[in-house]
């Protein structure tokens, strides 16, 4: 089995508030993050797939198809946009790090068709991410 | 989590220490041949990184499997207060019987953050300079590695 990882970057705006809590209790669950007027990241997404190797052209996937798929879902989705009001996919939740890759994650699992997501990791800073993948998956 | 998916929070801190490898149980010549360098009676220093990935249930209330306020205290608290600028080998109980390898310094942050209560410690992975890095997932890392 070979895991292959292809990685890209998208800038965005988010805030971290639950209208099911009091004022008082955003600002001391999400301290900063709950500024109303948000702040935003330079995120970086590492997407790994796994499969075998086409014996025909070598390849588990086709690297310009997985681009396009990237470019398609995520950053067209979410590059330069405030997630918390643009991205229908985020409605109702608040864009942490582990709910953004998973968004990612039931986003680009249908479309890769060669090959099957493995592993999707979204870096909110260098030392801050989350990793999301099958339960009973090997971490590779 | 009823989807089959598993998510995982990973958290990357530094410290700065010394340490020296020598061991008790070999000669000055074998200390020097096994450890080189390493084995300087005068010690030396590294910028470590270890990188911590919990996991657990998202919190529907906060999007969270643990709040990183409570994550970067404990681990603050029992592994970055406990190494950073200490010398390993003198100032670390754990270092007097072992040898502070980064192996064996990836173990002892692994049982010190396997306590904490608010998410599940799935590994620990320290890097001992940009080149060198080093993982430990407790016992179950043979069984993954294995698949």
């Amino acid at each position: 089995m070979i895991y292959l990882t292809r990685k890209i970057e998208f800038s965005a705006s988010h805030l971290y508030h639950n209208p099911a809590l009091s004022a008082e209790e955003n600002k001391r669950v999400f301290g900063k993050c709950n500024n109303p007027h948000g702040h935003g990241h330079n995120y970086t997404l590492e997407v790994t797939v796994a499969g075998e190797p086409d014996p025909v052209t070598g390849m588990v996937l086709d690297l310009k198809e997985l681009k396009a798929i990237l470019e398609r879902e995520i950053i067209q989705r979410m590059d330069h946009r405030f997630l918390n009001y643009e991205v229908a996919e985020l409605k109702g939740q608040i864009p942490t790090c582990e709910n953004i890759a998973k968004v990612i994650w039931n986003l680009l699992e249908p479309k890769i068709v060669q090959g099957r997501l493995h592993k999707v990791r979204l870096y909110e800073t260098p030392d801050l991410f989350a990793d999301c993948y099958r339960n009973g998956a090997t971490q590779a | 989590m009823s989807d089959g998916l598993k998510i995982e929070l990973g958290r990357r801190y530094r410290f700065a220490a010394s340490h020296r490898l020598h061991s008790e149980s070999l000669s000055a010549d074998e200390n020097s041949r096994v450890y080189g360098k390493c084995n300087n009676p005068y010690g030396h220093g590294h910028n470590y990184v270890v990188e911590i990935s919990v996991s657990g249930t998202v919190d529907p209330a906060t999007g969270m499997i643990a709040n990183l306020t409570e994550l970067d205290g404990f681990v603050e608290r029992e592994v970055i207060e406990a190494f950073d600028h200490r010398s390993l080998n003198e100032e670390v109980p754990a270092f007097r019987e072992k040898v502070p390898t980064t192996e064996n310094v990836c173990i002892e942050i692994y049982q010190r953050v396997k306590h904490f209560s608010k998410a599940k410690l799935e590994r620990v992975r320290v890097e001992e300079t940009a080149n060198n890095s080093f993982e430990y997932a407790g016992e179950e890392l043979a069984d993954l590695r294995a698949v």
